[in-house]
């Protein structure tokens, strides 16, 4: 009897020598004329596992995590192809705590498929979603997106079934649907996962967006910083396209509908949806004034929908299970489920899925168990590089669009970078403006001009000279920032900054009352 | 009254490209079907092929699309990821954005570029590797990371610092 063997191929896993555990398995069983088939899954998202190796035991999935390559023969010898017991055996994987604890939605499949197979993913309820949205009209669709009360996951969190039923209602033709896998924040990696996890899944999701909108070609623009999201992305649509599942008749329900990738370049301000469109149509990535909106005059001029890939992600569970399903997890205008990615310095980085409203301090503690140096706590910085500081006392704000936007936050792409004690605010400060300088498109005065002036204000500032002046004039170039900027990169970059200073003013020699 | 003729600049002679330039062009603008919304497929095309995109090319990669020279060259100049200078062999990314600042990235960085033997942005003297600094790998939960030509690592210490620059400063 064959007995399957997982080792994911996500990057994480890559990053920690998953390639070598894989061959060393496969190497291992053939010494020992062992029928092991050796499956490359994506990831469970329990990072601090990885490379975490999965044995299927009637149907069971047993882990063992983190392998090394050099454990793989003690693995063997302690029989683990029959869950034998081991100093790295976890148990039964689902049973895992930090697992068992999430609502997984839209990563249900992730770590248990084997993301390029279009098979496994029809066998674990692939495309339910588009078919039962192929039964409905555009209309009905739309209401049940709407019903979901799905937000966009980029960041904006604006309601995804009243931009679709935008571009549906534009007149104009052709009308696209563009998926933003421009996943520049650090700290978070949700998007890839679902390129490298569970690919098959955004293919889905675009497809019910373009029966929802009469959109007849769409486009997943991925950055170059991905060379294996890519890959695998390219494999599914192929193994799709083949299938039938992209094409002129999708599911053979007369729908056309196909995608292709478009490889970013390097350039932050491409995840900014119109600086994305700019980008695609082959130009430099330079932000467009809005209106018009894309829904109304987005890719080439035309209708388009653009969303995340955690967004479109979502949409399949949604189709097959029903709008109110989806919205009776979560809290107040925040429907559903949130996808959290703890990262920097925890000890458990993972994706955790868990319905919004979950708090800073329960996603730290219980999910990620504290600092990875073992450390005090001193900062979290929540929704990538443009998103507020928080410190050990503000922990305890819920995590639902409008409890953190209340606390001065926001919620970003969900990103979660944790830092212990040894950080210096002021730098971390500095870095959010100099960061702004780098990936400033350039069109508007505040970002371009704004950011350069804010390293110098904050060298000043930590230099000593005319300490206070300084400080106000930081302040002052703040709200310049957030209030004429064109987009959200100099609309944002305050929020590191301001919290710093608000949270941290001793780190930039400033007394601590004066901003109390 | 008649006007006085205009004095035409002669048309300065632009040099053939090396045939190998020449042909990686063409192939360039095969794979973006000659379609000018596909310039980042071209050049990314070219770039693969020869290390870096030489300004001698701009032209015909102009003309062939139909946009002016400043438009190609303003795209190759906005992008990070392209390149106007030959490389190194080997190519090391690593992140700098916050998340790996965190998990004590700051303290490797100037370990990796004593071990590369380059600052960052730059490329070693003997041609070995190029290090590029760029924000985010989306490997944030293996914080500090790196990419070495496309390969992962995660969750670096000085002991993996050194066996990537044994990788890198390897020529073949």
């Amino acid at each position: 009897m064959t007995t399957s063997v997982f080792v994911p191929r996500d990057a994480i896993a890559l990053s920690l020598d998953a390639d070598d555990v894989a061959a060393a398995i496969a190497q291992e069983a053939a010494r020992r004329n062992l029928d092991v088939r050796v499956v490359r899954n994506g990831s469970r998202g329990l990072f601090w596992l990885d490379p975490l190796v999965e044995v299927d035991i009637d149907g069971v999935r047993h882990g063992y995590g983190p392998v090394e390559a050099a454990d793989v023969v003690s693995l063997f010898d302690a029989g683990f192809l029959g869950g034998g017991d081991h100093r790295l055996a976890l148990g039964a994987v689902e049973s895992i705590t930090e697992l068992a604890a999430q609502t997984r939605l839209t990563f249900a499949r992730h770590g248990v498929v084997d993301p390029r197979s279009l098979d496994d993913y029809l066998a674990h309820g692939g495309y339910d979603g588009l078919r039962r949205a192929l039964a409905m009209t555009p209309d009905q669709l739309l209401t049940e997106i709407e019903a979901s009360g799905l937000r966009g996951r980029g960041g904006a969190a604006f309601p995804t079934g009243i931009k679709w039923r935008t571009v549906a209602n534009a007149p104009a033709t052709p009308k696209y649907v563009v998926a933003n896998g421009d996943e520049g924040d650090s700290g978070t990696f949700a998007d890839r996962m679902i390129f490298e996890g569970d690919p098959f899944c955004l293919l889905e999701g675009m497809t019910i967006a373009a029966h929802a909108v009469g959109a007849t070609h769409g486009v997943i623009y991925i950055r170059s910083e991905y060379p294996h999201a890519i890959a695998t992305t390219q494999a599914a649509i192929d193994a799709a396209r083949a299938a039938g599942w992209l094409g002129s008749s999708v599911g053979g329900q007369g729908l056309s509908f196909d995608v292709e990738i478009r490889v970013g370049a390097g350039a932050y301000i491409c995840g900014e949806e119109t600086s994305m469109l700019e980008s695609i149509e082959g130009k430099r990535g330079m932000v467009r004034f809005k209106p018009p909106l894309p829904a109304i005059e987005g890719l080439y001029g035309k209708p388009t929908v653009v969303n995340n890939i955690l967004t479109f992600a979502s949409v399949p569970w949604i189709a097959a299970n029903g709008g109110d399903a989806y919205a009776a997890h979560g809290v107040g205008r925040s429907k559903g489920t949130l996808a959290v990615q703890l990262a920097g310095n925890v000890a458990r980085g993972a994706l955790v899925e868990v319905p919004f409203g979950i708090t800073l301090r329960d996603l730290i503690d219980r999910f990620g168990g504290g600092t990875r140096s073992g450390k005090a706590l001193r900062a979290v910085q929540v929704g990538g590089p443009l998103g507020a500081y928080f410190d050990g006392a503000g922990l305890d704000v819920a995590l639902d669009y409008e409890a953190i936007t209340a606390a001065g936050g926001l919620l970003g792409h969900g990103g979660i970078v944790v830092f212990d004690e040894s950080v210096d605010m002021a730098v971390q400060a500095r870095f959010a403006m100099e960061f702004c300088a780098a990936e400033s498109c350039g069109k508007c005065t505040p970002c371009r001009v704004g950011s350069t002036r804010g390293v110098e204000l904050i060298d000043r500032i930590s230099a000593g000279t005319r300490r206070d002046a300084n400080h106000q004039q930081l302040l002052e170039l703040c709200d310049v920032l957030e209030h004429g900027s064109l987009c959200a990169l100099g609309g944002l970059t305050p929020y590191p900054v301001r919290s710093a200073l608000r949270l941290f003013p001793t780190d930039f020699g400033l007394a601590a009352e004066e901003t109390a | 009254m008649s006007e006085a003729p205009v004095a035409r600049r002669p048309k300065r002679e632009v040099p053939p490209l090396p045939a190998d330039q020449n042909a990686a062009v063409d192939a360039a603008l095969e794979a973006g079907g000659r379609d000018h919304t596909r310039l980042l497929v071209v050049l990314h095309h070219l770039q693969h092929s020869l290390g870096y995109i030489p300004p001698a090319t701009v032209r015909p990669i102009a003309r062939a699309l139909g946009l002016s020279r400043a438009e190609v060259h303003g795209v190759i100049s906005f992008y990070h990821d392209f390149r106007t200078e030959p490389g190194g062999q080997h190519h090391v990314k690593v992140c700098q954005a916050e998340s790996c600042q965190a998990a004590g990235g700051r303290e490797l960085w100037p370990s990796l570029e004593t071990a590369l033997g380059c600052a960052a942005g730059e490329t070693a003297a003997d041609g070995s590797v190029t290090l590029e600094v760029v924000y985010c790998l989306g490997l944030c939960a293996a914080s500090p990371a790196l990419l070495i030509d496309d390969e992962p690592v995660g969750r670096l210490t000085e002991a993996k610092v050194a066996q990537v620059a044994a990788r890198a400063r390897s020529l073949s």
